[in-house]
């Protein structure tokens, strides 16, 4: 591994100083779980590494019914998957917290890493999307607040400027009738990545979906959301059958690829089988979420 | 044999006391090969291939000398040729100038990471930036990736001058024909009423030690090197490094480390040559780690293969017949565990007819390195796949299809004398009357396998000490590294003679000019051959403190007598001592007493294992879920059973992940594309249960105690049983390993269209 100089910020304002002036050469990490394998591999080379989590803004962590979740960029997966409210009224993006790596990878991965990395495969990329996430940035110039949907635009890219850095998310609050759940598909119990992943929201009225977001891991170059299906699902009882032919319609939305974690046929077939899965397992939480 | 080796009067051994290397290992404290840092330490790093197979054309490296912290560069010119012939390395054999070549490539690169150059460097960050200031002109060649391949007409050759005895002048990628009959085959089959053939594949896997290989390498002004690394043979490494370098052997002394891992890839040698080299060429010490990466490119794997059995039976279930053909991936070089393979395959059983026919065959992938229980693996799950068939068609137990055709005590082992006692069936046995084999598995996608295994065991030579210190403790000074608990076995060796508490008993691993030559710790061979040495040397230091209590009581030796930890005289009524009240008169008495032996040794016990496994599978995504496990092993004697029980459970393990998804994956062009342990993909704790075990004590009639080796049979059987339980759960059966989800989704997948194919069939 390369020489560089690690630096420890005590606020955003001095991350985003620091940014302005190095640009590219200074990189913010916060779990240092994908950037420090990859210096290791020699795949970036930053001069400077500049630890987000040591400045206390990123640590934030505020639930509001009325006004949704808000969570610091830096906060760790552990610590998202075992957040009381997160686990009552986000449960998706619990399991999607929970399923990072290891014990020893969730106490340090942290959500903004997850998402900043722009890997396809990100597990809580699919969660945040589906539940209408919003993540907030910060530079010199001042503030602003995107998707998450959107942010990543191809493997390793994103939206974000070489001088912003990613403070927190902001997610909308519970609805009546609404629930969501992640699943993927991997060939161990853990440390695995994934070969496949969807993130599902869905809000019923009775038997009924009123509304269904389904977001797909790993089977693209970024994340995909699977409108079609979505669509499809809009006004509909949600009975096997009708939950199998959204599953098709999502499996066809993917847009796999063949590589050492699977090949494109097994990939869509996995798509099917976790969107038909994780609908169901959303539509009943969403049901006990009615009263 | 002693009276103190009859069962019942045994103080020591068969208890679980708390290892002696256990509190520095979990302080942190054990030292391991990357933990050694002396004075003006220089670090080296290796350059490697990026391709599969290629001439190399020219190495320019002025610029990587020229830059600053640079010590020295080093390429496949600065190693003697070495001769291209087996000599004899203790009792193994290895071919110096191919071990030289693995070193360092010379004309080819052979495999991708095949080493090219060595640079030695002030910090290992100069070291790497060094690296990639080395042009390396390549002609790349095409490369051969599978046995059918390489044994293909018109395949592209690795080494032009390989030649097997079969074909004679002809240059060629098979480097051995290995075949073993008994019998008719032919005529066997002819008795069957079921035949059954297939078959199996597998892919290379990795021992998957958690500990890189390493070496810090030391040379003084007067010629004489130390070596200091992590590896189960201290004097093969010894050896190895003096072949490859062209010193004379007693230049070198090896100190080992401690160790965390090597399942037989650390058996041979990799970075400790080089480091010496860069050594020798700064005058510096050279210290040098691998990363994971290279550890999987470059290092270990055993051998992917290709095996076709035919296999036939009577109604009744009595095995009449076998054909065995099977090709081994030997990776770059010569010597895949195929000669192993032929003689394991079949050793379970008592079969009258067989064929077997092993090649060994050189393909673009790493050189093979031992993998517990070498080539027994691969050749098991092909065998004992097929005998579950067999005893499907003939409607009967699996387990009492191998207990019908079980070996025994006079059944002739395919390649050699018959069996003395063995503990085989004795594993059915204890496998068939188990809870677990007794209780119901319910429930949809669920099935149970089971399977066994044969592995020889080792004898080979060991020396021993045993140190009587003055206050009644002892020391036990042995070569062989401590890769699996041996340490406290031969503790508990040497107090159970010596009537010492095993607390006061300090086991000692020491370095290669500290004691006689000991062989590799592999084949199962420590508690076996340096516990017989720790025993022989036990009882020399027992000897030689009753002719000390005899002198101190002015009476014959033969008059002295130790029972139950004291020294008596029959004699006369002196008072008894223990050992700890002679060892303080010693010093009058005259002088120290050092109990020694060295052995060869023979009677080697053979261990079978028997495996039973439960699994679930979802049908949908054709992932394999491990219920429970239970195996069943013949250790003879199990000194310490707790550690016992960890090497059938380890062994086990890595059964378990090379059934389900360890595999190396290569692309077309042959770079291996999964050198992380994220994408190797070894079982984690959550993927296994709890793995039971039943120790089976046939006790073997070669050893003083009782022993056989423990070490490696257990990895033998779970492929097949999981792939026999995977049948029982979904109705397929998977010849390839491993089972991984996407091929077993995809044979689930295969069985429904085919089923429902037939039912359209049926209706039109
Ligand atoms: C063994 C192992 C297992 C893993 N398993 C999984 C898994 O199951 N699922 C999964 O999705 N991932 C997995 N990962 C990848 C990784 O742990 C996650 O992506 C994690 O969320 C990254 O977070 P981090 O804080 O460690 O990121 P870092 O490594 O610190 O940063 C990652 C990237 O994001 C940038 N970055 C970080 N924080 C910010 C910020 N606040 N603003 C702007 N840019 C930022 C960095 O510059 C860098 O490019 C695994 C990694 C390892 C090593």
């Amino acid at each position: 591994m390369h020489e560089f100089t690690y630096v420890a910020p005590s606020s955003v304002e001095e991350i985003v100083q620091f940014l302005a002036q190095h640009r590219e050469k200074a990189r913010p990490f916060c779990g240092g779980t994908d950037i420090l394998v990859q210096m290791r591999s020699g795949v970036r080379r930053p001069s400077y590494l500049l630890d987000v989590k040591t400045a206390p803004e990123t640590r934030l962590f505020e639930f509001d019914p009325a006004k949704g979740l808000r969570i610091g960029a830096a906060v760790p997966c552990a610590d998202v998957s075992a957040d009381p409210a997160v686990r009552r009224y986000y449960p998706g993006l619990a399991e999607a917290a929970n399923l990072i790596g290891s014990v020893q990878i969730r106490n340090r991965a942290s959500l903004g890493g997850n998402l900043a990395n722009a890997s396809p495969a990100a597990d809580t990329v699919p969660a945040l999307i589906a539940l209408g996430a919003k993540a907030v940035l910060r530079s010199v110039q001042g503030q602003r607040e995107v998707p998450v949907e959107g942010f990543v635009t191809a493997p390793g890219r994103t939206i974000l400027n070489a001088d912003e850095v990613i403070t927190e998310f902001v997610i909308p609050p519970p609805q009546r009738g609404g629930a969501d759940a992640y699943l993927r598909f991997v060939p161990r119990n853990e440390m695995d990545i994934a070969v496949a992943g969807v993130g599902v929201f869905v809000k019923m009225e009775g038997q009924r979906c009123v509304e269904a977001r389904i977001v797909l891991g790993a089977v693209g170059p970024t994340q995909i959301v699977a409108s079609e299906a979505m669509a499809y699902l809009r006004g509909r009882t949600l009975n096997e059958g009708v939950v199998s032919h959204a599953a098709e319609l999502a499996a066809q939305a993917a847009s796999p690829i063949d590589d050492v974690r699977g090949t494109r046929e097994f990939r869509r077939h996995l798509v099917a089988v976790l969107t038909r899965r994780s609908l169901l397992a959303a539509a009943k939480r969403a049901q006990a979420n009615q009263s | 044999m002693g009276s103190h080796t009859t069962e019942s009067s045994f103080r020591v051994i068969g208890t679980r006391p708390i290892r002696h290397d256990g509190v520095e290992k979990v302080t942190g404290r054990a030292k391991y090969g990357a933990d050694y840092y002396v004075a003006g330490m220089l670090h080296g790093k290796v350059l490697r291939s990026p391709h599969a197979h290629a001439r190399i054309k020219s190495i320019d490296f002025s610029r990587a000398l020229a830059l600053p912290g640079v010590k020295a560069v080093v390429t496949g010119k600065d190693l003697p040729e070495g001769e291209n012939k087996t000599v004899p390395l203790g009792e193994m054999t290895v071919n110096p100038r191919y071990l030289g070549q693995n070193i360092l490539a010379r004309d080819k690169v052979l495999y991708y990471g095949h080493a090219v150059a060595a640079v030695a460097a002030i910090s290992p960050h100069i070291a790497e930036q060094a690296l990639e200031l080395i042009e390396v002109d390549y002609e790349v060649l095409p490369p051969v990736l599978s046995v059918e391949q390489a044994m293909a007409e018109g395949a592209p050759i690795l080494h032009p001058d390989l030649r097997n005895e079969e074909l004679g002048d002809v240059p060629t990628n098979v480097a051995k024909h290995v075949v073993l009959t008994r019998g008719d085959v032919e005529a066997g089959f002819r008795e069957a009423h079921f035949i059954v053939e297939r078959e199996f594949r597998t892919s290379m896997v990795h021992q998957g030690y958690i500990e890189p290989h390493n070496a810090l390498a030391i040379y003084n002004a007067d010629g004489k090197a130390t070596i200091y690394c992590s590896t189960q043979g201290p004097f093969e490494v010894r050896g190895m490094s003096a072949a490859v370098l062209g010193l004379p052997v007693g230049s070198i002394k090896v100190v080992p480390a401690e160790i965390g891992g090597g399942f037989g890839g650390k058996t041979t040698v990799y970075l400790e040559p080089l480091a010496l080299l860069l050594a020798m060429k700064t005058g510096q010490p050279v210290k040098m780690v691998m990363t994971r990466s290279e550890v999987l490119r470059a290092t270990g794997p055993t051998s992917g293969s290709l095996i076709r059995v035919k296999m036939g039976c009577t109604k009744e279930g009595k095995i009449t017949a076998a054909k065995i053909w099977m090709a081994y991936e030997a990776g770059a070089f010569p010597g895949s565990p195929v000669g192993a393979a032929t003689m394991t395959v079949l050793a379970p059983y008592a079969i009258p007819n067989v064929q077997i026919d092993g090649y060994d065959v050189v393909v673009n992938k790493p050189k093979t390195a031992a993998y517990r229980a070498p080539g027994a693996t691969n050749a098991a799950f092909a065998a004992e796949t097929v005998i579950d068939e067999l005893a499907e068609l003939c409607g009967i137990d699996p387990l009492d299809i191998r207990i019908l055709n079980g070996a025994r005590e006079g059944t002739p082992h395919p390649a050699g004398p018959p069996y003395r006692r063995i503990g085989f069936i004795e594993t059915c046995e204890a496998i068939k009357a188990s809870e677990h084999y007794r209780s119901n598995l319910e429930g949809p996608n669920r099935g149970r396998g089971v399977a066994s295994g044969f592995w020889f065991n080792a004898g080979m030579q060991s020396a021993a000490v045993v140190n009587i210190h003055l206050d009644g403790t002892a020391s036990v000074v042995t070569g062989s590294p401590d890769i699996g608990g041996t340490r406290a076995a031969c503790a508990m060796i040497a107090a159970e003679v010596l009537g010492l508490n095993v607390e006061d008993v300090r086991p000692v691993v020491t370095d290669t000019d500290s004691i006689g030559h000991t062989d590799v710790t592999g084949g199962s061979r420590v508690t076996f051959a340096t516990g017989m040495a720790v025993f022989r040397a036990a009882e020399d230091a027992l000897a030689q403190l009753k002719e000390r209590a005899a002198k101190l009581w002015e009476c014959k030796v033969e008059e002295v007598e130790f029972r139950d930890g004291k020294f008596y005289c029959k004699t006369n009524n002196a008072t008894p001592l223990s050992v700890s009240e002679l060892a303080k008169r010693l010093p009058r008495l005259g002088g120290p007493v050092t109990g020694r032996a060295t052995v060869n040794a023979r009677g080697v016990g053979p261990s079978f294992a028997t495996c039973c496994i439960d699994v679930e599978v979802d049908p949908e995504t054709g992932r394999v879920q491990i219920l429970r496990c239970t195996v069943a092993q013949d250790a003879g004697r199990a000194i310490h059973p707790a550690y016992v029980e960890g090497q059938m459970q380890g062994g086990t393990a890595q059964g378990i992940g090379w059934a389900l998804n360890e595999e190396y994956i290569y692309d077309s062009d042959g770079h291996l594309m999964n050198s992380t342990l994220l994408d190797y993909r070894m079982p984690t704790c959550p993927d296994l249960p709890m793995i039971e075990t039943i120790i089976v004590e046939v006790p073997n009639p070669g050893h003083p105690l009782g022993v056989r080796g423990v070490g490696e049979v257990s990895i033998v059987p779970p492929p097949a049983a999981i792939a026999n339980a995977v049948y029982r759960a979904v109705g397929v059966r998977m010849t390839e390993l491993p089972m991984s989800p996407a091929r077993l989704w995809k044979a689930i997948a295969q069985k429904e269209s085919t089923r429902s194919g037939l039912g359209r069939a049926q209706h039109g």
